[in-house]
């Protein structure tokens, strides 16, 4: 069955999220792939909104991650730092983030763009929810489309820990232990992060896409897995339930790859 | 340089404000325009409960935009379509409603994309920008309520948002570890909608609490709009329902529909259609300022603001979108 690139990067990250373990996930593709997790491989996955919805049978997408489908038929409706604080205390398994860039480390900018902080070039919403959730859940995955502009050598603005500068520097700087991003799914290919450099590494291609490609979308030297393989392209299953249960009003399958 | 803080932290300083603050069982009710101009001045430190486009206390956005208040601190905190309203007063030709910004997330409406307006006020450097994450600036209210100088935290270290926040590091005194000490915020005032009041200002909602909870006993005044008034007995017999008591509260307005054009849960969802003729119309600086003097400036107050809107029939229709979604998932 033919497959947008959209529907191939929530696929891809609905495929990082085991069943029985809990995510925190803001709106848009983060919520497709939890949603399409929980409809098929992993239907005891915990959901939760940085705004207070724990658990929640989401009847729809959410607009908002405050807004009232977050805590439908949810077990638990509470504060942000409640469920902020689920988080810090380790009880939060992954959360999704996205950003304007990415660096080789995996430090993420949604501040601004310019070099003086008193007068951006261009101004962008800050960190929300991004710092702390980067900062306590145990791994975190991103979703960026893939561009020399966005997966940048240095940050205009380092607003959500990755590895910092590198291996130790997030326990150095009082970070919890053995926390950190482990997965960027682009709509080229899906990276993971060397054990001992802590760098951006490529762990698999989207079906039809090269390792030129990706190199030429970076703006940083990317490592290589010694075995990277093909991003396995979405079930006729998964398909079906994303355009049908998860997704039918289009709101994300409709905005581009 | 490190960040300023806008407000005090000192905990005698807040106990002095929270000494003269009425304890008596009063009857509070009022209008919006009443509630802003008794206690809304210009130069507070103003904070918005609700969670940027949910259960807002849009009516008192509105009436500070009429009523012309200046140059006021605000907490962004996760603060979508209430900045979106506040910056209307700035870069219109009414002056500058805002001045002093802690931000955690502003100027993006989430998944419906960035108000171009809130942009062009926070890029023209008339703000004073101060940054957080969502869970520092909530533990601000925390720490407030308490009545403590600050309270620790792990997030932020390591990165700009740290830097440019006026947190500072610490070392745990029993561990060693690394730590953030998050600084109190003790807003002057703060308006927060909720379903149900009663006329002494005791109150209940439901969905998520977001900061609420906190918000209302860190804020030296307090506004409250309800969606209903209900008779004080009513607290009186679910007093395990109550999450805002009569204490923090200084204004009740009733205010049927206070949230909109934002979701209210178990009343009505947000109008998504009006929202991003906000975000279109602020495109043209021209258009932006016409469609203010309409649907803002213009109007006498909300229920007219609503009126406009579509009144009752578009109303009807945000309910029945909020109260039988889940019959459309089946």
């Amino acid at each position: 069955m033919p497959f947008t690139p959209m529907e191939l990067m929530i696929c891809a990250a609905a495929g990082e999220l085991d069943d029985g373990r809990t995510v925190a996930v803001g709106t848009g593709l983060p919520c497709a792939a939890a949603m399409l997790a929980q409809k098929t491989h992993a239907p005891n996955l915990v959901i939760c909104f940085e705004a207070g919805g724990l658990a929640p049978l989401l009847p729809t997408m959410p607009i908002s991650v405050g807004d009232s489908t977050t805590f439908h038929k949810a077990v638990l409706a509470t504060s942000m730092t409640d469920v902020m604080q689920f988080c810090q205390r380790g009880m939060i398994d992954y959360t999704f983030l996205s950003g304007a860039q990415i660096d080789p480390f995996g430090n993420l900018n949604s501040t601004m763009i310019g070099t003086d902080y008193a007068r951006p070039k261009v101004r962008l919403p800050g960190s929300g929810g991004a710092n702390d959730l980067a900062s306590f859940c145990w791994q975190t995955l991103i979703v960026m489309k893939h561009d020399a502009k966005k997966f940048v050598p240095r940050l205009d603005f380092l607003t959500t820990p990755g590895y910092l500068s590198g291996p130790g520097a997030r326990e150095d700087a009082g970070l919890p232990a053995n926390t950190g991003p482990h997965r960027v799914i682009s709509d080229l290919a899906v990276m993971d992060f060397h054990p001992e450099s802590k760098r951006m590494r490529v762990r698999s291609l989207h079906p039809g896409k090269t390792l030129a490609e990706v190199q030429t979308a970076t703006g940083f030297e990317l490592l290589v897995s010694e075995s990277v393989n093909t991003t396995p392209e979405p079930t006729e299953l998964q398909l079906s339930i994303l355009r049908t249960q998860v997704d039918p009003g289009r709101y994300i399958l409709g905005r581009a790859g | 340089m490190p960040a300023p803080l806008f407000t005090s932290v000192s905990s005698d300083a807040a106990r002095q404000a929270f000494a003269t603050k009425p304890r008596a069982l009063a009857d509070k009710v009022m209008s919006v325009a009443e509630a802003v101009r008794r206690f809304v001045h210009d130069g507070d430190y103003f904070c918005s409960g609700g969670f940027g486009s949910n259960r807002i206390p849009t009516a008192v956005l509105h009436e500070i935009l009429r009523q012309g208040k200046q140059n006021l601190g605000f907490a962004g905190h996760t603060a979508t379509h209430d900045f979106e309203v506040l910056c209307a007063g700035n870069r219109t030709g009414r002056g500058k409603t805002l001045a002093k910004v802690d931000i955690s997330y502003v100027l993006g409406l989430e998944a419906r994309g960035l108000s171009p307006h809130a942009r062009r006020v926070i890029q023209s450097g008339e703000l004073e920008t101060v940054e957080w994450s969502n869970y520092a600036l909530a533990l601000r209210f925390t720490a407030a309520a308490m009545g403590v100088p600050f309270v620790p935290a792990r997030s932020m270290q390591g990165t700009d948002t740290m830097a440019k926040s006026a947190a500072k590091p610490i070392a745990c005194p029993f561990t060693g570890e690394k730590l953030v000490a998050i600084p109190a915020l003790y807003p002057d005032v703060a308006a927060i909608h909720v379903h149900e009041a009663d006329r002494f200002g005791n109150c209940r909602f439901v969905g998520t609490s977001v900061a609420d909870i906190d918000l209302a006993r860190a804020a030296k005044r307090l506004i409250i709009t309800c969606e209903r008034l209900v008779p004080h007995d009513r607290m009186r017999q679910n007093p395990h329902h109550t999450q805002i008591p009569f204490l923090c509260v200084d204004a009740v307005c009733e205010v049927p529909f206070g949230s909109y054009p934002g979701n209210m849960p178990g009343e009505y969802f947000s109008d998504e259609e009006h929202l991003r003729t906000w975000l279109t119309v602020e495109q043209d600086e021209a258009a932006f300022l016409k469609f203010l003097d309409e649907f803002v400036f213009g109007v006498p107050d909300f229920a007219a603001y609503l009126d406009k809107c579509g009144g009752l029939r578009r109303l009807q229709a945000l309910r029945q979108r909020e109260v039988l979604v889940g019959d459309a998932a089946q």
